[in-house]
């Protein structure tokens, strides 16, 4: 729904006068860091913008913009105070909280919580707005019209309307980020013959070099710097756990893309391996590593360490981390350490991990070639 | 809230904060002994007084402060929402709600939930805390006074299977154990300020264990042990390390720790040195923590059966086979204890009665997780959909 640019500005105006006297303490709940750094401030901060008028909820809503995830949780605790208290008084600003979901421009925190408040204050005008958020920068907000599309295909193939439904959950498809709706969308796709390439929407790196085994006895591999850390000689041998290592080539078949060392080296307990690819980006860019693995792990990329997580065997899912990088232009070199432990229980087997590469939405981002 | 200095001299031992006597201000109730202190018990034929619905899945307990009933929950495909609720107790109206999102990870065990630790109350604050380790603090009108990520602050304290140490509120400083495979954490925080008095590394080990209070210090409990730390300053008291369990946490009473740890082992610490009072190989709590009622131990086993014992050597009285599964630890007021199975059966248990005696139950008929609550003569339990009262 488009809002009239006279509208806009006289709530640009209502959002002008209000920020005045929220300027300093939405500067307040900004400023807060880790460890409790700036609580003190914000505690007042938080009091003076909880009585806000509703007509600043705008206002508030942009404050969130680019802040850190504590500041949003002071802020969104703000908004859902004034909130409450507008939509009691049915004085929720609503043309102004819709034009601020609707500008793609703000974050996505802030627009899910905008949606929200569309949803509690006039649930027929959110339900409107829903079809515009299939391809949201949000997957959050893209839940709602990839939900919605996927309950149509479900009452067209309930009468039957096979091309109806095939429509609508290929549509859905093209929507969905989260894995719960995808798989459900995958499958409702397969049954109707038209499968889905689920590496490709996801983006899994699913070819590899890999390395091993390196020890891990008494769990001392993780913090042991072997020779793939140092330098990636895919010709080179080193000596390994009671076996040479060398390089092999490794592709995973599996839809999930899950890398398992188990194949190529049986199940060993108390060993490191090492996974190595070449990623190439069309463009220097802003994406995320995401990782699923329940063995101990480090990943770098370009010989820088993005993160490492010794927890063994406690699960493991996908996007289990998300790892903000920064793409270079061209080759991007990926390396991952994994370590297997000593345990012995059936639920220790695993020695695998889960790479996709895609943007903060959870959309793949594909190799250039 | 007015405070009652003559209800709290009688009606607690060295309580950790200021919370009037009919309140249940923390998981276990008032220090964490799993028993009412006050005059007016539920009784042994309870019904369901109201019932209120929860948008997420939890299960921490309620915790009652004054008349207002607070729980959370976490709603979301991820459980990334975090909620806290004031609810009336008179009538289960909703005062207040407040949603929050999760700044760590929320992955855990389906089983489990985000909303897994039991919120705590020093009586002016409500303190709620999640697997996430997100930690939010509101006063009772639900202004929020301060928030902390400790996933956000220290990267690698989380567990993929989740956690759930509830906290513990000792004077002005609240403690959070944030214990796990990798970054394993124990805070103590300041209450006004949010920010940290002090933080001690713990052992690197998953732990799902909550602290309990003796004799001014905080027990904490793990894998390898359980340490007496001074709640101001995060200094070792004491240190016993033969070891207990991850799972059930210790029971306490004013003059000894009944620590699951090789069975149970009853504890007597003092600055510098813990002695042994005893120790039953036989007793072996399952999930729920046991509790101390008149001069009886009482453990739930991992098979459903309450055993009574003697708190003077650990022996065994009786044991009554209740309907089970169980996840939640049982409470008690006056000679009755109360539980609910994961069926959501709600049993209350006359420890008078010879063997032990179900007198009474409750279909809630809902999977029921949580620890139940006690405050002014009701029983407060929650579900992944419900939270109920009965009285």
């Amino acid at each position: 729904m488009k809002i009239p640019r006279t509208a806009l500005l006289g709530l640009l105006f209502v959002s002008v006068s209000n920020a005045a006297s929220l300027e300093e303490p939405l500067a307040a709940l900004r400023a807060v860091q880790k460890e409790g750094k700036g609580n003190e401030k914000a505690t007042a901060a938080w009091q003076q913008i909880a009585k806000a008028d509703p007509a600043a909820l705008p206002e508030i809503l942009a404050a969130m913009n680019g802040a850190n995830p504590l500041a949003e949780n002071w802020l969104r605790a703000a908004i859902g105070v004034v909130a409450d208290q507008a939509i009691k008084a049915k004085k929720l600003p609503v043309e102004a909280v819709q034009a601020f979901l609707m500008d793609t421009k703000n974050s996505a925190a802030p627009r899910v919580v905008a949606f929200d408040l569309i949803q509690r204050a006039k649930p027929e005008l959110a339900e409107k707005i829903t079809p515009q958020l299939l391809e949201d920068p949000s997957s959050e907000l893209r839940r709602h019209p990839v939900s919605k599309i996927t309950s149509t295909g479900d009452e067209a193939l309930a009468q039957g309307k096979k091309d109806a439904a095939l429509t609508a959950f290929q549509q859905a498809m093209k929507g969905a980020r989260d894995e719960d709706q995808i798989k459900d969308l995958a499958k409702k796709l397969k049954d109707l013959g038209s499968p889905v390439d689920l590496p490709t929407h996801f983006g899994f790196v699913r070819s590899w070099k890999l390395i091993a085994p390196f020890t891990n006895v008494e769990r001392k591999g993780f913090d042991t710097v072997f020779p793939p850390e140092e330098k990636i000689d895919l010709t080179a041998t080193y000596p390994g756990k009671n076996t040479e290592a060398k390089w092999i080539d490794y592709t995973s078949t599996d839809e999930y893309g899950q890398i398992d060392f188990n194949k190529p080296y049986t199940m060993l307990k108390e060993v490191t391996g090492y996974a190595y690819t070449e990623f190439e980006s069309g463009e220097e860019r802003e994406a995320q590593i995401r990782l699923g693995c329940k063995n101990g792990w480090k990943v770098w990329l370009n010989g820088q360490l993005i993160f490492a997580r010794d927890e063994y065997h406690r699960g493991a899912k996908l996007d289990q981390y998300k790892l903000p990088v920064k793409l270079q232009k061209g080759k991007n070199k990926i390396l991952v350490k994994c370590c297997q432990n000593e345990q012995t229980e059936t639920w220790t087997v695993e020695w695998q991990f889960q790479l996709r590469i895609c943007d903060e939405t959870g959309t793949a981002i594909l190799a250039a070639k | 809230m007015k405070i009652f200095l003559s209800l709290l001299s009688s009606s607690f031992f060295l309580h950790s904060s200021f919370c009037a006597a009919a309140d249940w201000p923390q998981f276990r109730g008032p220090n964490a002994s799993a028993v009412s202190s006050e005059a007016t018990a539920p009784g042994p034929k309870v019904a369901i007084d109201w019932k209120v619905e929860l948008p997420g899945r939890g299960l921490s307990s309620p915790i009652v402060v004054g008349e207002k009933v607070f729980v959370t929950c976490s709603s979301g495909p991820d459980q990334a929402n975090l909620h806290v609720f004031c609810f009336s107790a008179a009538d289960g109206k909703k005062l207040w709600e407040r949603v929050m999102k999760a700044t760590g990870r929320t992955m855990a065990h389906n089983k489990t939930s985000v909303a897994a630790p039991t919120p705590c109350s020093d009586g002016e604050r409500v303190f709620a805390l999640y697997s996430s380790n997100d930690l939010f603090a509101f006063d009772l009108a639900g202004n929020l006074l301060w928030l902390r990520g400790l996933t956000f602050d220290y990267a690698n304290a989380s567990n993929s299977l989740g956690m759930s140490s509830s906290p513990v509120v000792v004077g002005d400083t609240l403690v959070v154990q944030a214990e796990n495979d990798s970054e394993s954490i124990a805070v103590g925080i300041d209450v006004a300020t949010g920010k940290n008095r002090w933080k001690k590394e713990r052992p690197k080990a998953a732990n799902w264990t909550s602290a309990v209070v003796f004799k001014g210090a905080v027990a904490l409990q793990s894998s390898k042990g359980l340490t007496g730390v001074n709640p101001k300053t995060g200094d070792i008291e004491w240190d016993y390390t033969d070891g207990a369990s991850t799972i059930p946490s210790s029971a306490v009473t004013e003059n000894a720790i009944y620590v699951p740890s090789n069975g149970v082992t009853a504890l007597t610490p003092e600055k510098g040195s813990v002695s042994q009072l005893w120790r039953a190989s036989g007793l072996k709590p399952g999930t729920g923590s046991p509790l101390v009622l008149g001069d009886s131990l009482y453990v739930l086993n991992g098979a459903g059966v309450l055993v009574k014992a003697s708190l003077t050597n650990g022996d065994e009285a009786w044991k009554l086979r209740l309907k089970g599964p169980m996840s939640g630890s049982p409470v008690a007021a006056g000679q009755y204890i109360y539980i609910a199975s994961e069926r959501g059966d709600f049993q209350v248990v006359d420890t008078t009665a010879k063997e032990g005696e179900v007198i009474h139950s409750v279909e809630l008929k809902e999977t029921v997780l949580c620890t139940p609550a006690i405050s002014n003569g009701a029983v407060y339990v929650r579900s992944d959909k419900t939270l109920w009262k009965l009285k």
